[in-house]
This record gives structure tokens, sequence and C-alpha cells, in this order.
């Protein structure tokens, strides 16, 4: 992909980074003018993925969280990526309320609220290498509305 | 994140400043509970005015106070809800056994009326 502009990433699993990650997004698509709902979206659902990362890929081990983010014309693509445990079944973790942390509050609305901020939302994941997550939005430039 | 709280009768209010995620959700709800349960109060309502982001994590949060407050027999309601936070609080399915209020007197008064 020709991305216009693009930036990456790579810090600790560590769940201070999970609003590090959202900020530094949200930072760097200021230069397509979003609107602050659309600002709002990303930066959840960015907190999202990294929060997955940390406590079910790293599982609170330390890792590295690899975070990437480019944009063509209006539309904006971010990969989180994690080298844990993976996902054992991709389909039943994107169930609303599906959670293996339920002892830790966990509501297993992560994947159901990155669906609902995003257009689009791809897991791909492998037992024991890692998982990658690609999301993407259009956005809806300030100036043009 | 700072976390403010008041008492109205048997209600503790929390109005929570600043963001809740995985990172914070931890020290609020232990700071919560150990104010719930010094103050002797019964129920709880949560102020969202102040919050400035909130992922799923604030859903567990609210859920999982909502559950330690029924064992005391008490109620937890929330109010001040941004739009943004509204949506996340929808898809999740949490109105069904938490109520929505718009104004903190709204919140009291509901509560109160519960308890009379």
């Amino acid at each position: 992909m020709n991305y216009e502009n693009k930036m990456k990433l790579s810090f600790n699993s560590d769940s201070r980074n999970e609003a590090f990650a959202r900020i530094a997004v949200s930072a760097f698509i200021m230069q397509l003018d979003p609107t602050l709902s659309d600002i709002s979206d990303i930066k959840t659902s960015v907190s999202e993925a990294v929060t997955n990362a940390i406590i079910h890929g790293y599982e609170g081990k330390e890792g590295i969280v690899e975070l990437f983010c480019g944009y063509v014309e209006n539309t904006v693509y971010i990969e989180i990526t994690d080298k844990g445990k993976g996902i054992e079944n991709i389909e039943k973790a994107r169930t609303p309320l599906f959670t293996t942390k339920i002892d830790e509050e966990r509501s297993g609305m992560g994947f159901t609220v990155m669906e609902t901020f995003m257009d689009t939302v791809t897991v791909e994941s492998e037992k024991g290498v890692g998982t990658k997550v690609t999301m993407t939005k259009k956005i809806d430039k300030t100036s043009s509305l | 994140m700072q976390l403010n709280f008041d008492k109205v009768n048997n209600i503790l209010i929390v109005s929570i400043e600043g963001e809740i995620d995985h990172h914070t959700a931890e020290e609020i709800r232990t700071r919560i509970e150990d104010e719930f349960y010094s103050l002797n109060v019964k129920n709880m309502i949560f102020d969202f005015s102040k919050v400035t982001f909130m992922d799923s994590s604030g859903i567990g949060m609210v859920i999982g106070r909502y559950k330690y407050v029924k064992n005391f027999g008490g109620k937890v309601v929330v109010a001040k809800v941004n739009e943004t936070f509204d949506r996340i609080f929808k898809i999740s399915g949490l109105y069904k056994i938490i109520k929505c209020y718009e104004t903190l007197d709204e919140a009291v008064s509901a509560i109160s009326g519960v308890i009379k």
C-alpha cells in the first residue's frame, strides 16, 4: 500500500502505554483535520486493541506491542501487533460479552467496540505466534463539514 | 485520573475526573470500594461529567461496582453521560441493569424514591 504518510511505534506491554498509544495515534491523524467524533472513535478502538495485546496476548508478561498507522486520502489504517500467545478461536473472541478474564472485570466488549467505531476490523492470529488487528476508518474532514 | 467523593444521605456519589481504561480501572475500583465501606453508605451514583476518555474497561468497572453494591442491597446508577460514552454503554447492554440520568439531582431522587 502506498500511504500518503505513515508511522510505526514499538513499546512495552505495560498498561501505562495504553494511553500513550491512543494519544500518539490521535496526534498523528490530526494532519487529516478529523472531527472530534472521529478522533474519539479511533482513540477508543486503539485503546481496546492495545489493551487486548497487553492482557490477553502477553497476559501481563513483558513483550513488545507494535503499532502502525498510515493514511491514504481520508482513510486511516491502523495495525496493532503482538507476539503473544495468540487467539485460539477468533470468532468466539469477537462475540459480544465473551471474555476469558471475568475475574478481572473485563466486559468482553473490546472487539464489539472496535467494530462499532471503525469501518473494518480484521483479526489474524496464530496460537503461540501472536495476533495482528487491522482496522480502517474513513474520516470526515472538519473543514468539509 | 482523580476521584472525588460526595455523600448524600446513604448514597456515595463518585465523580471520576480523567481517563478510564484498563490501567486506571484497577485503582478506581479499589478506591471506590474503600470509600463505600468507610462511609457506610448503601447506594452509588457515577457522575461521568468529568470523564475525558473511556473504553470498554469502563463497562467492566461499572458492572463490577453494581455487583458489589448489590451485595449490600443497594443500587447503582450513572449520570451525566456524554454521547460517546452513552454509545459504549448502549452496545454493552449496560442500561438493562443500570439506569442513566441526565442530572445528579434526578439520580439522587430516583435512588431516594427506591429507598423510601
